[in-house]
């Protein structure tokens, strides 16, 4: 069973330049209409840290929730 | 990693643009920090002028944010006052490779301990968009509206030659790549270059077909080939293509180890 993750974006921090959300390969994160990034499907995300590395603007933190392995 | 250990939190969000490259690059020197170990009061930021060189203003050690091209000149002192401090400089292509330039080669040919990163994004970011050195052949820049006609200067093989201890080129879309660079260089006695591939969406992505941030890191993905492939490849095949990879790595003394054995020897002759 994969890991599971609970993904937190600091709204004030985020600049909408969607690398995290290309990156996701669950393709869980999207654009909000203010142009902020928010968490689509929370239910998915397997927390691989993609979104945290990738973010320029260290506006996401992946907590990890679940992990069978 | 704690955020406030390591970068005035109050600061942030930084003032760079949406996608801009250089946060990436930031982190990945602020994660190399930390695996050092390094205790933040023994660590010294060094930045000339440009958006890169704002690096410091958000990192959380002893910090010099001094004045264009000349970063290392000021790093230069630090660290012959100070050996034991781990002193790094941040600059750009502008600050770095232009101006600056011949403070780069110079402490190289003294291979004086500090470790320089140099934000990479081909362009003049904080002055909108003028072409500096490392400038693509054929890119657009404010001052090449007609596409640039100049060969971009390799700094990776100028400091090889001028004989840096350690010398790396990464890209911010091979990230992890780039904080293995990274820490190698930190880990060195001795001067060390590492170049990082940065995206400037707003002045060299906008002029020159790629708008998005995406785009850029898309760009590099394409371009990037490892220094081991590029050898059997010549100029004409490697031309535009970003050579990624360890360029030098080697052992020779640092020069403020050199300078105080000259003190003690000098010293010991007078008794
Ligand atoms: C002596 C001097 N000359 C020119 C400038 C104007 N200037 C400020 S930043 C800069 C270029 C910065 O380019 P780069 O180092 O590549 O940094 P970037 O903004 O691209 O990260 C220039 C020419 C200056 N501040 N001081
Ligand atoms: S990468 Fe960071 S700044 Fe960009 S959209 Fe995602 S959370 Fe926002
Ligand atoms: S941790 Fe991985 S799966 Fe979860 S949101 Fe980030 S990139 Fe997507
Ligand atoms: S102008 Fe370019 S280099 Fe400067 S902050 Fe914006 S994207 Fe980054
Ligand atoms: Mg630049």
């Amino acid at each position: 069973m994969p890991k599971k993750g609970k993904v937190e974006i600091k709204e004030s921090w985020c600049k909408g330049c969607e690398i995290c959300a290309t990156f996701c390969p669950k393709k869980i994160l999207g654009l909000r209409n203010d142009g902020k990034m928010e968490v689509k499907d929370p239910e998915n995300c397997i927390a691989c840290n993609q979104c945290v590395l990738r973010c320029p603007d260290y506006a996401i933190k992946v907590e990890v929730i679940e992990n069978n392995d | 990693m704690e955020m406030e250990k390591y970068f005035r939190v109050d600061k942030l969000p930084h003032i760079w643009c949406p996608g801009c490259g250089h946060g990436s690059v930031m982190m990945s020197i602020v994660k190399g920090i930390d695996k050092m170990g390094w205790d933040p009061e023994k660590v010294t930021v060094v930045s000339g002028i440009g958006c890169s060189s704002r690096a410091p203003g958000y990192m959380n050690f002893n910090t010099l944010h001094t004045v264009h091209g000349r970063p290392i000149a000021f790093a230069t002192g630090i660290k012959l006052a100070n050996p034991e401090l781990h002193v790094i400089v941040i600059t750009g292509d502008g600050d770095g490779a232009a101006i600056g330039g011949n403070h780069l080669i110079h402490a190289c040919r003294r291979n004086i301990g500090i470790n320089v990163v140099l934000f990479n994004n081909q362009i003049y970011g904080m002055t909108s968009g003028q072409y500096s050195p490392m400038t693509p052949e054929g890119s657009m820049a404010t001052t090449s509206p007609y596409g640039n006609i100049e060969p971009p200067f390799d700094l990776c093989e100028l400091t090889r030659s001028a004989g840096a201890n350690f010398v790396a080129r990464g890209t911010v879309y091979h990230l992890p790549k780039l904080d293995s660079y990274i820490e190698k260089a930190f880990g060195k006695e001795g001067f060390s270059y590492v170049e990082a591939i940065s995206q400037c969406p707003t002045y060299y992505g906008r002029r020159n077909k790629m708008k998005t941030p995406l785009e850029m890191l898309e760009w590099q993905k394409k371009n990037s080939i490892d220094i081991k492939k590029a050898r059997d490849l010549d100029s004409e095949q490697l031309k535009g293509k970003i050579i990624t990879g360890i360029f030098a790595e080697r052992d020779d003394e640092e020069y403020t180890a050199r300078y105080d054995q000259l003190i003690k020897s000098v010293q010991g002759g007078k008794e």
